[in-house]
Formats: C-alpha cells, structure tokens, sequence
C-alpha cells in the first residue's frame, strides 16, 4: 500500500492568492498544469534539461519539473497566463515572439518567453552574445534560436527606451 | 494578393499565450497511465515474464506481456498505402515482442492509475531471456554468418537492395591519363529531439470504435496502421491530431498509437494515456539512419567526370520502419548532383540490433549531401582546383530533366544560390584571406550545394483533399488532411485559400486539428510536399467554391458570371469595379432562402502527376583551434530556391531552423551505442547535445525566388531542404583551415583530436 502524503499551501499564481492541497511528491508543473490548468507549462524531458516548463518563483527562472509543488508555498509563481492582461492583452515579449516569427510548433515558446521576461525585468541592457548566453538553458530545435534572440532583443530595447522615456 | 506577404502566423497567439492545446493538455484526468518494460539485452528471446509481484502492487490496473498480444505483424512507416501488395511496407513488428532485437526493445507494459504505481511495477518485473548474438554495424550484419534479426522473414539481415547503372562503370575507368578519388564518408545515428515527446491516449466510444489522440505527423496513415495492428476495419478507427510539439520525422511513423490502442481495450476501452519520456524518445522512436559510404570518381586532366561509384549502407536498426526508401533517395542524388555518364551505385538498408531508424528531416539527403559534398572537396583538394568553379562547371545543368520523377530543373538555380551566398558572406575576400596561414587558430571558409525533391510521386501516390465550408459573414472554414507541427502551413494554406477565393486573409479559418472523422485525407507531413501537393487541392477546391458562389452571385445580382468577381470579401462587377454585394450578404441570402437554401461549400481531392526539384547551397566559415581541437562556427549562408515564397519571413524561419539542424549534425550529434551491450549512452538531453543558443551565429538566408511551374502558387519544398548542406560546408571549411579532411560526424574534439593527430597537424605548430 503506498501512502499518499498531502499538504496544504498557500501561494500567489499569477498575482492571485490560492491554496490547494498536493501530493508532496508532486513536481510544481504537474500541479501548475493538473490543478490550475495552466497548459502554457510544458514537459519535455522532466529532468530540468530543456526548459520548456520554465516559470519564474519570486521572480527567478525556474525549471518547474524539478522544483516540488510544495515548495511553492508562500512564494510567488508566475507563468505565461500570469502575462496576459485581464482584458486580453498580451504583453511585450509575446507580441515580440509573433512579430519576430520566434513561433513555430510552439512547445518551447512559453518557458523562453518566461526565460526572456526574466531578463527583461533586470532592466540591463543585454548584448548579442549576452543572451544567447542568458538563454542557452531553453532548448528549441524549430527556429535556430535566431528570431528568438531577435525577439528578445527588439523587447529588451523597447523596454529599455520606454524607462529612459520616463526618467 | 495575400501570397507573397509575410503574414503573422495563425496560431502564434495561441502558442505565446500557452492556449494552443497538445495531445496531453487534452487527455481526461481519469485516464490510466501506462509505462512499457524494455529489454535490457541487445537480442534474444523472452523466455518468460513474472508479472506476480507487479500485480500486487497498489495502482496497478492491469499487466500485458509479449505472450499477450495477436500475433499480427504491423507496418509503422507513415507512407501512403499501396494498392500493390509488393510495395507496401514491411510488417515486422508486434505491439510487444517476444523475440527482442535492440537493447529497449517492447517486452511488457503496465497500465495503471497513476505513475508511481506504474513505475514500481516495471520495477518489479522479473523477465527471463534467452541471449543470442548481436550486430551493431551495419556493413558486419550485411556480411554472411552475422545474427540473423528477423530469421522468420529473411535469411540474411539485408532489407533490401538497389542499384543504378549508367553506361559502362568498368569500361569507362580504362580512359588513359584519368585521376582517381576515392573516400569513405561516415554519418551517425542522430535523433530528431523535437521538445515535445510523442504522446497518445485512446479510449473506445460508444459504438465500440477505437479514438487515439496523438502527437502525430500523419493523421490518416496512422489510422490505418492502427487499425491493422488491431486487425480491425479502418474505419472504426478514429485518430485525432491536437497541436504538436515538433515532428521532423519521428511523428512521421506510427510509433505508440496501436499500443495505447490495445491496452485501451484490454481494460474495456478506458482512456490509457502513453506519454513517452525523453529517454524513450531517443531509444524507443525513431533515429536518422547512420550511413557509411565509400565514393569512387574517376577524373580527367580537365576536370569533367569519366566514371563515378557508390557504395551506400543505411543502418536500419531492428525494424524496417520507412525502410530501404531513405537511401534509396540519398542514392539517387550522387547521379543527379553531379552528373557522369558512367555511374554505378549500389545501395544496402541492413537490418542491425540497434534503435529503429525512421524518416528524419530530408530523408536521407543529409548523409547523402555530406557524403557527396565531402568528395567533391577532396576532388579539387586532389586536382587543385577552385571549388565554387568545380561545382559550377559540373553539377546538375539548367535544362536536365529526370525521365523517372519527370523533375526537371527549369532555372540556373544554382548558379543563383551560389552567387547569392557568395555574396552574403563575402567569400571571395575570405577565401583569399585564409590561404597559407600558420599557428594554432586558423579560419576556413567552405561549400555545399544540396540536392532535395518535393514529395513522394511517381514512388507513393500524391494526393490531398480539401473542405472549405462558406459561413453566414462571408469567412470560410479551410480543412485540409495535411498537418500543421510548426512549420507554418496553416498560415501558408490560409493565404492560398483567400487569394484563391477571393477573401481577406482574416475571413479563412483554418481548422488546425485533424480528425480522421472530419477532415477529409490528406497523407500529411512529410517530403515538404505540403505546400506543394496541398497547394493543388486548395487551388482546386477554391476555385469550386468560389464558382458557386459566383453562380448565386448571377441570381442575386442579374449580372453574368463572366464579369463577376470576388475581391476582398466582396462581389465585383469587372467591368467598372463596383461592389454589387459582399460574399456575407450572399451567403446569408443563399443560406436562408425560403426556396432554394443551399450551405455554400466545396470539397475536391486532387492527385498529382508532377514533382519539383528544390536546390540550394550553404557557405560556412568556421575558426578552428587546433590544441583545443575546437572548430567554431562564426558565419553559415543558406540560400534556396524553394519556388515563389508564400510567406516570406515564415520561410526564413524555416531555413534557420533546418540550418540548426545541419549544424547540431555537423558539429555535436551522435547518439552513442555501448559496444559491449547495444544499450544506448546518451539518452537524454544532457548527454546528448542538441545545439543551444550560444552554439549558433546569426544565420544568414536568402532565397533565388524562381516560380516552379508545376505548382499552381509556383512554390516547392522548403521545410527538409535547409537540414542537408551546413554539415559539408562546415566540414569543407575545416579543411580549409587546416588542410584536414573530418569524414565522420560529429566534427567534435574527440574526432578533431584523432584526425589532427592522424595528419601531423600538432606538430606543425
């Protein structure tokens, strides 16, 4: 007889306080995609090796398959949903993945665009070389990584001339 | 005009937003999961399997082993049938098997509620083999007394093989004063690692039929393997196809699907999930065929070609899958690429106790493109010739026509590309600024031309249907049987259906997801003949729908067809360009009309007769750091000339995806086989290197944009072309820094090392 182990937390999901109860052994993407129907987490090799369930826990990029649901607890976890305004409107860097055709089949799309955000939310300015370094723990094997760097790029520099703007 | 424009993709907003659905954001919460037990021996049979301690275990719904299954041998390749039973495809696999062939090999599988259940069930399986003899290599199996690998089908393990014949090969190699080449190329077993691994579900409906959704390339073909598998009529099978997270050839093959659909009916049709891990994938899909090659050219003082031989062996792995097709086609460019009027081929698909080698991005061309583009260097490296100008002055020239495909070549396309690449990235300059030099880093600067042609015809049949239903606002349904897996088609068909029509590109809606029950056939992904082939059905269908609607449009406007128009959505009289009414307005009238209603759509297949060669080249420069014995990619042109672009940008983000591809099989890929076992040692993406971010440049792309006659949208293939020539460019270009050849791939430190070291090259520095 195997003895399931539950415990209730308590976190903010995409700026919404929830508690749920959750297997202890459960990995925060399956509870993230089982219990709050987030598709936009994706498992592609379930060992922390692709990046596609990438979400960012207390604004750190994170490997969602291999970081326990229940260390989520208290924290704060963002997914691609959390980035879609409540009228619909998509933000910056997911216009910029359209506009630069950094889409293809689309399975790698939303844990770059999470791993992108994260750069973008520093404020620095990143060159070339700099993300593609920045980024290298998202795998894709449709786009060649080129309109991807593209896209994060032409949102890192809208951003950032945005801020300048205001300052 | 829609085509031609580069129109954001139909589905990208769905894929940024994470609301486009994949097969598992689609399966029921209730269904079972399953993990399947593989063997841990190369090859053997199963003597027996003690399921007793599984079963006891908390979860576990229920066990089935090789001795469970019907004996009924099934195809997997995702071809089209065919009506002549000796062209159809090898059946020579069972759901489970008994007599295992490669280390992974289907022994048993576990069906139970959730995955720790299932996981200490296989775990507690104790399975009983009887070892014999394996092979791994490929030209070793073809050789007398190797393991047999299917003695029930064969005596030898040589699934088939072929040849071509062109003049007098012997005869022609006694012309007195010729040069003879001669090498031996080698390319790896590489795997496709799309991200999302293949996955199904399958649960029985009411009615007794059988519904699998799946990560599949071939929708329809999959239907009918399952149905075979099961031995069940086709149509009560129901394959349905949700977004799909990358194929490139893998998801071309019926890999899962009528496992999952039998242990779905051995618990009474419940929904049974297979969601293949990323270890199965590279172990238990398919790979790309390993390829030894030995090339023989025979040369005169001029440069012109006398004589020319190939021997080709394609490492099948322990099923036949898409079997000897992949090299038959490598084959058929050494003779095409280069043409002589003296050639003797010889091609062998050799059955080895390794992972099952299927179709994978250009099938076939690009080991055939690294193995001939490597000779065609070691040529001029011979005769000290200049290799843009070798290429120039023998490869295939403008007018030759193929009396087998009918595929002609109608434009100086490779003089195009050529120029084109050589410009980009300003080879004239580097060529001359890399002569002659010394020390540890050197740079090089290399080409390759490809060979590649569109779809399957005249060896499969060609064929696509479309739907296209006419809504109350004057917007369509577009339904084709060909799948979208990322490539873009939905965008590109949804453009060739407005311009077709006469629609704003708004007003088509392209039903995304195949469902064998809904959309009509279409053979699908696969040979980048989508465009191509589908393109004929929706040119077709179109222009049917659209002459209904112009019929209607006479009733209601007492106007004759022939100065009738459909424009932007809207009914035009020719003759002076007015708007008489919108295609809504008709169609609503038409739809209610208390006389004669009529739901305005049109449905057509079309076959084709026809095919279309796509060529191209690749310049790459590369800087090798001989101690570290590290070659660095700095610069890669593509430039193709894949017919009028539909959709220009989604064009080019297919080149740099099928450049990455060139490039992972260039520098890094290989999946690694334990000699001592047959197990496989990197299967996983840590051990396997699949090229990231900071192992690319900037790609450069360009596109000679001649229009293909035989297409009604004068395009052709590009989703497989782009893969095929990086590899021997880079190669080339490490020779030119160097003046080493690298004949094996992956041309990482461990192969650079011993061919270095091999050459003398350390101590020359």
């Amino acid at each position: 007889m195997i003895e399931k182990q539950f415990k209730t937390i308590t976190f903010t999901l995409n700026g919404k306080q929830v508690t749920t109860s959750v297997d202890m052994r459960e990995s925060l993407s399956d509870m993230l995609r089982n219990d709050f129907g987030l598709t936009s987490v994706k498992k592609g090799c379930e060992v922390g090796e692709c990046g596609a369930c990438t979400v960012l826990v207390n604004g750190e990029v994170f490997a969602s398959c291999i970081f326990l649901a229940i260390w989520a607890d208290g924290k704060d976890v963002l997914t691609v949903e959390g980035l879609v305004d409540v009228d619909g409107t998509i933000s910056d860097i997911q216009q910029a993945f359209i506009d630069e055709t950094a889409v293809q089949c689309g399975f790698c799309t939303p844990g770059f665009i999470m791993s992108a955000e994260h750069l973008l939310r520093t404020g620095k300015r990143y060159t070339r070389d700099e993300l593609r370094k920045e980024l290298a723990g998202n795998m894709c094997r449709c786009t060649g990584y080129h309109n991807i760097i593209n896209a994060v790029e032409k949102a890192m520099n809208a951003r950032l001339a945005k801020k300048a703007g205001k300052e | 005009m829609v085509i031609g424009k580069s129109h954001k993709r139909v589905d990208a907003f769905d894929k940024v937003t994470g609301r486009a659905r994949y097969t598992d954001d689609m399966c029921p919460k209730h269904a079972y999961v399953t993990r399947i037990l593989h063997s841990t021996i190369a090859h053997g049979r199963v003597v027996s399997v003690d399921t007793s301690e599984a079963e006891k275990i908390d979860g576990v719904v229920k066990i089935l082993t090789c001795f469970d299954v019907p004996d009924l041998p099934f195809p997997t390749a995702g071809h089209p049938w065919s009506n002549d039973p000796a062209h159809q495809d090898v059946a020579d696999r069972k759901l489970l098997n008994e007599h295992v062939r490669y280390y992974g090999d289907d022994v048993a599988a576990v069906i139970a509620e959730d995955y720790v259940a299932a996981d200490r069930a296989i775990q507690a399986l104790k399975v009983e083999y009887e070892e014999y003899p394996f092979v791994i290599d490929p030209i070793k199996a073809a050789q007398d007394g190797a393991p047999l690998i299917h003695p029930e089908r064969q005596n030898d393990n040589i699934l088939a093989h072929s040849d071509i014949r062109i003049g007098n090969y012997e005869e022609a190699i006694k012309e007195p004063g010729l040069i003879k080449v001669e090498g031996w190329y080698y390319t790896p077993t590489v795997q496709h690692a799309h991200i999302e691994n293949h996955i199904c579900y399958a649960y029985r409906e009411q009615g007794g039929r059988m519904t699998v959704v799946t990560s599949t390339q071939i929708p329809h073909i999959v239907r009918r393997v399952v149905a075979q598998a099961l031995g069940w009529p086709w149509g009560k099978v129901r394959i349905i196809k949700p977004y799909i997270g990358g194929g490139f050839g893998n998801k071309q093959d019926a890999l899962y699907e009528p496992l999952c659909a039998w242990l779905s009916l051995q618990v009474g049709g419940h929904p049974v999930k297979l969601d293949v891990s990323r270890e199965e994938t590279f172990v238990n899909n398919r790979v790309r065929h390993a390829m030894p090659c030995h090339i023989i050219s025979w040369l005169r003082p001029d440069g012109t070609f006398a004589a020319r031989k190939l021997e080709l062996w394609s490492d099948q792995g322990a099923y036949a899958s898409h079997g000897h097709s992949v090299v038959a086609k490598a084959m058929g460019a050494f003779p095409q690429l280069y043409p002589c009027d003296n050639v003797e081929a010889d091609s062998w698909t050799v059955y080895t106790n390794k992972p099952v080698a299927g179709a994978m991005r250009a099938y076939g061309m690009p080991q055939a493109t690294f193995h001939n583009e490597c000779h065609i260097e070691d040529i001029v490296t011979k005769m000290n010739l200049d290799p843009v100008e070798f290429r120039r002055k023998n490869c295939m020239p403008v007018g030759y026509y193929d009396d087998f495909s009918k595929n002609e070549l109608y434009h100086d396309t490779f003089n195009q590309c050529l120029d084109k690449a050589i410009a980009l990235i300003d080879y004239d300059k580097k060529v001359e600024l890399y002569k002659n030099q010394t020390g540890p880093v050197r740079r090089g600067i290399g080409t390759s031309l490809f060979w590649y042609n569109t779809a399957v015809w005249p060896i499969s049949v060609e064929t696509s249907s479309c739907r296209m239903i006419l809504n109350q606002d004057g917007s369509i349904q577009l339904m084709t049987g060909e799948t979208e897996i990322g490539q873009g088609c939905d965008t590109a068909f949804a453009q060739m259906a407005a311009d077709t029509v006469g629609l704003r590109l708004e007003d088509v809606h392209v039903f995304t997801n195949q469902d064998t029950d809904v959309t009509p056939y279409g053979s699908g992904a696969y040979a980048s003949r989508q465009t191509y082939i589908g393109g004929f059905a929706i040119k077709q269908t179109g222009e049917l729908l659209k002459a209904k609607i112009l019929r209607h449009a006479q009733k209601l406007t007492r106007m004759p067809v022939a100065i009738l128009d459909i424009v932007n959505g809207n009914i035009v009289r020719t003759t002076d360009s007015r708007i008489l009414m919108t295609v809504g307005e008709l169609a609503t009238r038409i739809l209610y009309d208390m006389e004669e209603s009529e739901h305005i759509a049109a449905e057509s297949t079309y076959s084709i007769r026809s095919n279309a060669y796509s060529f191209g080249a690749s310049i790459a420069e590369v800087e090798v750091d001989i101690p570290l014995c590290r070659a660095k990619l700095l610069n890669i042109v593509n430039v193709h000339d894949c017919g009028i672009l539909i959709n220009p940008k989604l064009a080019e983000a297919q080149v740099h995806g099928g450049m990455s591809m060139g490039i992972g099989f260039g520098l890094y890929e290989e999946l690694l086989v334990d000699e001592k076992t047959g197990r496989i040692l990197n299967d996983n993406l840590l051990d396997y290197k699949l090229p990231t971010t900071v192992d690319h440049p900037d790609l450069l792309v360009d596109f000679a944009e001649n229009p293909e006659p035989t297409s009604p949208f004068g395009t052709k293939a590009l989703g497989e072309p782009p893969a095929c020539s990086p590899a021997p460019a880079i190669r080339n270009a490490i020779l030119q820094a160097t003046g080493v050849a690298i004949n094996s791939l992956p041309m990482n430190p461990h192969k650079l090392f011993a061919e270095f070291t091999k050459a003398g090259l350390f101590e020359t520095l």
